[in-house]
Parts: structure tokens; C-alpha cells; sequence
């Protein structure tokens, strides 16, 4: 398994629990408009991510983040 | 309340060449809210205040109603001494300065209420700004620049998200009241970096109390500089009224408080105290503070008297608790269900099950003659429609039973309780 991939299963992991409409997760799933997810949910995911992968996204850089890919990306970054 | 953090991709332009009415983003706020109105309900964000009794009692249409909904926790709003200072600064210094603090802005009255307030809160600096809210969005935006951190209370005041916004630190929000989702984010922070937390000694929404003790100790540890808004525990919370801060022993840790006048002062205008020595740079650098007029003579003369007649209100402090432990017990024991297990604040909010009845049990509030606020999302934490009562030290006991009176009918009309 890459690394992305890895980083890819985790994330999707922990989407799935607010993943209320079960919809299908790919890369391009988007948060806001595909998972139907408001600021609390977000912030609570966040958060999770953050504690699952040692690192901090801050507000501004989640304001980059629109799909599931967009993110493992970040994540992958963040970790270094 | 924070906005959705990560991005929304834009909505499809129309292809025929006519323009985008810019207010399409509001289409489905419009549409939740003509829903509610046309069940024939009151509109619960357009009330009317048509005379003003006291800082407990008013006339909403027509009828006399119980304010349960104010910030006037100390009932300072119609006290003889403050209405004196206010009229005579009126006669004296007129209806304005027309100015800002830093111009034409600053007259003995705002040197006099900085005075006061260094006096209330025993600190070096006080900074006096035109609201509470611009009190946050000047002192934030100003001190935390573009390398420097932001660590934040998910349930953070808009004032502090609209800071953040207006400058451009990095932002970083842990969930609520959580110590250790705070002491983990700081610790992943860049060693070095300048780090600012910012925290609520009260939380408005459900009247909960930060654990601010384990809080400052934590953010201290990291290196952090922190920002305590006690807009909601001014004069009420701790031994000199200084606020949870106080009350937890740890005041002389934190950096900076931020508060306001249009709470327990019973005034409009906002505040940072301070005992940082550099702390008057800011009256130059803070937009907020800069760019904006001063506030007329007669509101800093009013606040000017209530702070310092707040030094001396513990018996008021004491009637304040005493109303908040009875309505908090008596409304319990009906069988709502209440935003804290024990009354931490003058504040206490009943949750709701949803917005229709929320809305309607507002509505039968008030036609038994008892205003409280409604608060909704984005408003609220999780999503909760709450009707948030907030008390006053003017509140008598027979008030306070009245109200547990018309809880009671409303609760029952309404269906909320059994």
C-alpha cells in the first residue's frame, strides 16, 4: 500500500460515521455539497483527522479543502 | 459561531447572460422563515419594545411582559446615579464627539470610564472601544499576526470568529470546554511561533462556565498569551465581580479581558484590560478602535458610574444567584430540559426540540407575558433551538415565581412538557 493510499483508507474511515446519506467516497466527493456536512460536523471531522494524524489543519487551510482527495493530500503534506 | 471552514465550490452562473442576483445565497433562509411566519406565529426576531417600566418589566404589544431576555443582569439600567451622570454629561459635553478616540474622539468622560475600569478589574491598561463586538475584531485582528496562531473554542462568540477573519493569523479551534483536545493542538504548534488563546469565562448559549483554571495553566505551559472574554460575567461572577477569572484564581495569568458595557453595565461600548506593558501601542495600530467614533459623553458617563457602583454589589450579586438557583431548580423540576446540570451563570437555557415548537413555545411565553430569547442555528451549538433566559438582580421572588408560573402553562399548551 503507498502512502497515499494509506492515508486515503484512514480518512475514509473516519468520514464514514458522518457519512449520514451513505453516500459512495471517492476522491472527488465533495464535503459540503455530496455529504451534505454543516460547520459543526466539519469542525468535529476536523478534529478527529487532526487527532488520527498527529497534525493540525487550521481554518485557513481548510478553506482550500473542498473533496475527500483535497484532503488526503493535505494530511499527506501535513505529516510530513 | 464559526462559518463552514472548508470550502464550498460556487454556485453554477446563469449561462443566458443575465446577472446573478446576489442575494440568491440568502433563497433558502427566506424560504425557512416564511414557513415558520405563515403558520400565523409572531415573528420572534422582530419584537418591539414599545415602553421600557424597569430593567425587569416593558410593554410589548400592548401587553406588560416580564423581560427574561436581557443582558441587564445587575438591573443597572434605570438606576437613579447613572441616569443623573448620563443626563449631565448630555447638557454638558452634547449628544456627541463626532470623532474617534484618536482624533477629536477622547473626552474626560473616556478617560474617566478607562480610569473606572482600571480601578474595577485592579489592572495597568483599559482600552475603551464604540462595542463589545469591535472590542474583539480590534484587539484580536491587531495582535495575532499572519505567522502567529489563534487557538479558539469551537463555541466561540461570532465577535471572535469575525476577529479571526479580520486578521490574518493561523486559526486553530478545539472542541468545547475540552482541556485536552486544547493542551494537544498547542502542543503540535511550531515551537517558537506566537501562540494566542482565546476563551469565554461564560458561553451565552447554554450559560456554561470554561474550566479556565486547567485552561490558562495549559496555554501558559505552551508559551501561549491568553484572551478571556467576560462579557457575561462582569459584575456578577467572583469576589470583585472580575469575572470566572477571578472566581478561579487565575485572573493574574491572563493577558488580556475583554468585555462590555452593554451587559451588566447596562450601557453600550466594549473593553480590554490589561497589564501588558506595551499595551497603550495598540490605541494606534488597532483599526477598530482607529477607524470608528468614540461614544458620546452621556453612554461613558453612564458606564463610567455603573462600573464603579458595581464594586460595591455583592448584595446584588447575591439576590442574582439566588434567582438563577431557584428558576434553574423550578424549571427542572417542570421537566424541561436546561443547557447545564447546576446553574453556573445568569444565564439558563431551556432546549428545545425543535424550531416550530421552540418558536411556539416562544410565542406562548409571550402572550402569558414573558419575553425570553429564542436562539437557533447557526446561533447555537449542535444544531439546539434554545430559549435562553437570562436574569436580572432586580428580578423579585414573586417574579421569579411568576415566571416558573408561565413556563409551566406555555410548557404544557405547547406540548414541550407533559
Amino acid at each position: 500500500m503507498t502512502d497515499r493510499a494509506e492515508t486515503d483508507a484512514r480518512v475514509k474511515v473516519l468520514i464514514e460515521p458522518f457519512n449520514k446519506k451513505g453516500v459512495d467516497v471517492t476522491d472527488a466527493t465533495r464535503f459540503a455539497q455530496d455529504l451534505e456536512w454543516d460547520s459543526l460536523t466539519v469542525l468535529d471531522f476536523v478534529a478527529n483527522i487532526e487527532d488520527e494524524f498527529d497534525i493540525i489543519i487550521t481554518m485557513n487551510q481548510q478553506a482550500e479543502i473542498e473533496t475527500v482527495g483535497q484532503l488526503v493530500d493535505a494530511v499527506g503534506k501535513l505529516k510530513g | 459561531m464559526p462559518t463552514n471552514a472548508l470550502r464550498q465550490a460556487a454556485s453554477e452562473p446563469p449561462s443566458d447572460g443575465t446577472a446573478t442576483d446576489l442575494f440568491s445565497k440568502f433563497d433558502a433562509l427566506i424560504e425557512t422563515r416564511e414557513q415558520l411566519l405563515s403558520t400565523g406565529l409572531t415573528d420572534p426576531f422582530n419584537l418591539v419594545m414599545e415602553e421600557v417600566i424597569s430593567p425587569t418589566v416593558a410593554i410589548c404589544n400592548g401587553r406588560k411582559t416580564i423581560l427574561l431576555g436581557t443582558y441587564n443582569y445587575m438591573g443597572m439600567t434605570f438606576d437613579p446615579d447613572v441616569i443623573a451622570a448620563g443626563k449631565k454629561a448630555l447638557d454638558e459635553f452634547g449628544s456627541g464627539t463626532t470623532g474617534s478616540r484618536v482624533l477629536n474622539g477622547t473626552y474626560v468622560g473616556h478617560k474617566a470610564v478607562e480610569e473606572a475600569l482600571k480601578d474595577f478589574y485592579a489592572m495597568d491598561h483599559a482600552m475603551v472601544f464604540s462595542t463589545g463586538y469591535q472590542a474583539n475584531l480590534g484587539i484580536i485582528s491587531t495582535i495575532a499576526g499572519k505567522d502567529d496562531y489563534v487557538i479558539l473554542d469551537i463555541d466561540s462568540h461570532a465577535s471572535i470568529y469575525d476577529g479571526c477573519a479580520l486578521g490574518n493569523a493561523q486559526i486553530v479551534p478545539f472542541r468545547h470546554n475540552d482541556v485536552e483536545a486544547l493542551e494537544k493542538r498547542l502542543g503540535r504548534l511550531p515551537e517558537g511561533t506566537g501562540k494566542l488563546v482565546v476563551l469565554e469565562g461564560v458561553y451565552s448559549m447554554l450559560g456554561d462556565v470554561a474550566p479556565l483554571k486547567e485552561m490558562v495553566a495549559v496555554s501558559k505551559a505552551h508559551g501561549a498569551m491568553v484572551l478571556v472574554d467576560e462579557a457575561h460575567s462582569m459584575g456578577f461572577i467572583g469576589e470583585h465581580g472580575r469575572g470566572v477569572a477571578e472566581a478561579q484564581g487565575v485572573i493574574d495569568d491572563v493577558d488580556f479581558i475583554i468585555g462590555t458595557f452593554s451587559k451588566s453595565v447596562g450601557t453600550v461600548g466594549g473593553f480590554c484590560v490589561s497589564n501588558h506593558p506595551k499595551f497603550e501601542i495598540l490605541r494606534l495600530v488597532c483599526r477598530p478602535y482607529v477607524f470608528t467614533a468614540s461614544l458620546p459623553p452621556s453612554v461613558v458617563a453612564t458606564a463610567a458610574t455603573s462600573i464603579r457602583k458595581l464594586m460595591h454589589g455583592s448584595n446584588r450579586r447575591a439576590h442574582l444567584w439566588e434567582n438563577s438557583k431557584r428558576l434553574h431548580a423550578g424549571l427542572k423540576a417542570l421537566g424541561f430540559k436546561l443547557g447545564t446540570e447546576e446553574p453556573q451563570a445568569a444565564i439558563i437555557a431551556v432546549i428545545m426540540p425543535d424550531l416550530e415548537r421552540g418558536a411556539a413555545m416562544w410565542e406562548a411565553l409571550l402572550h402569558e407575558g414573558l419575553y425570553v430569547n429564542l436562539a437557533r442555528p447557526p446561533a447555537t451549538p449542535a444544531n439546539m433551538t434554545l430559549l435562553r433566559c437570562s436574569l436580572c438582580a432586580e428580578h423579585s421572588a414573586e417574579q421569579v415565581g411568576e415566571i416558573l408560573g408561565m413556563f409551566e402553562a406555555a410548557g404544557r399548551k405547547t406540548g414541550v412538557i407533559g
